[in-house]
């Protein structure tokens, strides 16, 4: 299970980044949300897997895809988009790659207790309206300041501004 | 199947991702395939802060902490698109980040 699940995520992953066509892309990228939340369901954090699926699949996903559509005249939707510099930055991902792993095997991770699945919504909900108060209030303001600030950035220049 | 799955399986898979993620923004030249890296950078940064929540304590904490990276995720992509429509309003073609090099007051 695990192996199907991460062989779909990471394949995916992969075509997101070397894929020429950028619609192609961005359907990779649906695959690819959709195995970390899978994983997420693996790692019996329920909770985060459904937040997964209905955040990133559902809206950040859409926008991805609104952008592309708008910002794209339908012609060249398609159309090769070419990259520069592959060969250093294959290197260096390369090489990032390798230590990162050898860091993950290298270093002797303790497990704790192996524990039996037990539902996390109660418990994060408990958590985000107990010591992660001020934090979650913080994150409602910041989500504010980048609403308003998109509207301010997207929207056409009023008359008073230009003058 | 002799191996059991375990921690370090899933910081692999994670590794792997943030590494497809920083390839992503140094080949990729327009605006829209940058933030795809982004956006997988940040999920393979969240499934190691599941993945560490999971296997080195019961507490639920990492999970806030994740839940807390997409969210920051989905204010990022919001405002980014916003500015893809922007450079889009402004230069009438397709965004590559080089088209947005000179800076006007």
């Amino acid at each position: 299970m695990f192996y199907t699940v991460a062989a779909l995520t990471l394949i995916s992953s992969t075509i997101v980044v070397l894929s020429r066509n950028i619609i192609r892309a961005a359907f990779s990228l649906l695959f690819s949300f959709f195995g970390v939340g899978l994983l997420y369901a693996l790692l019996s954090a329920d909770f985060l897997a459904v937040v997964q699926l209905m955040l990133y699949v559902g809206g950040i996903l859409v926008l991805i895809l609104f952008a592309i559509m708008l910002t794209n005249r339908v012609e060249s939707v398609g159309e090769a988009h070419q990259s520069y510099r592959r060969g250093p930055a294959f290197l260096l991902c390369g090489s990032l790659f390798a230590g990162l792993v050898f860091l993950a095997l290298q270093v002797p991770w303790k497990p704790g207790p192996a524990t039996a699945f037990v539902p996390t919504t109660r418990t994060i909900g408990e958590a985000l309206l107990g010591p992660y108060l001020l934090p979650f209030e913080a994150v409602s303001v910041l989500l504010l300041v980048g609403l308003i600030g998109a509207v301010v950035v997207a929207r056409k220049e009023s008359r008073t501004e230009s003058e | 199947m002799s191996m059991e799955i375990g921690l370090t399986h899933f910081l692999v898979v994670a590794a792997a991702m943030f590494s497809l993620g920083i390839l992503c923004l140094l080949t990729r030249r327009t605006a829209i395939g940058l933030l795809m890296g982004i956006e997988l950078m940040v999920n393979a940064a969240n499934l190691n802060l599941v993945a560490f929540s999971h296997h080195l304590g019961n507490a639920v904490d990492g999970q806030v902490f994740a839940l807390f990276g997409i969210v920051l995720a989905a204010i990022e992509a919001a405002v980014a698109l916003a500015i893809v429509f922007k450079l889009f309003q402004t230069f009438n073609q397709r965004i590559t980040v080089d088209t947005a090099s000179l800076l006007k007051g």
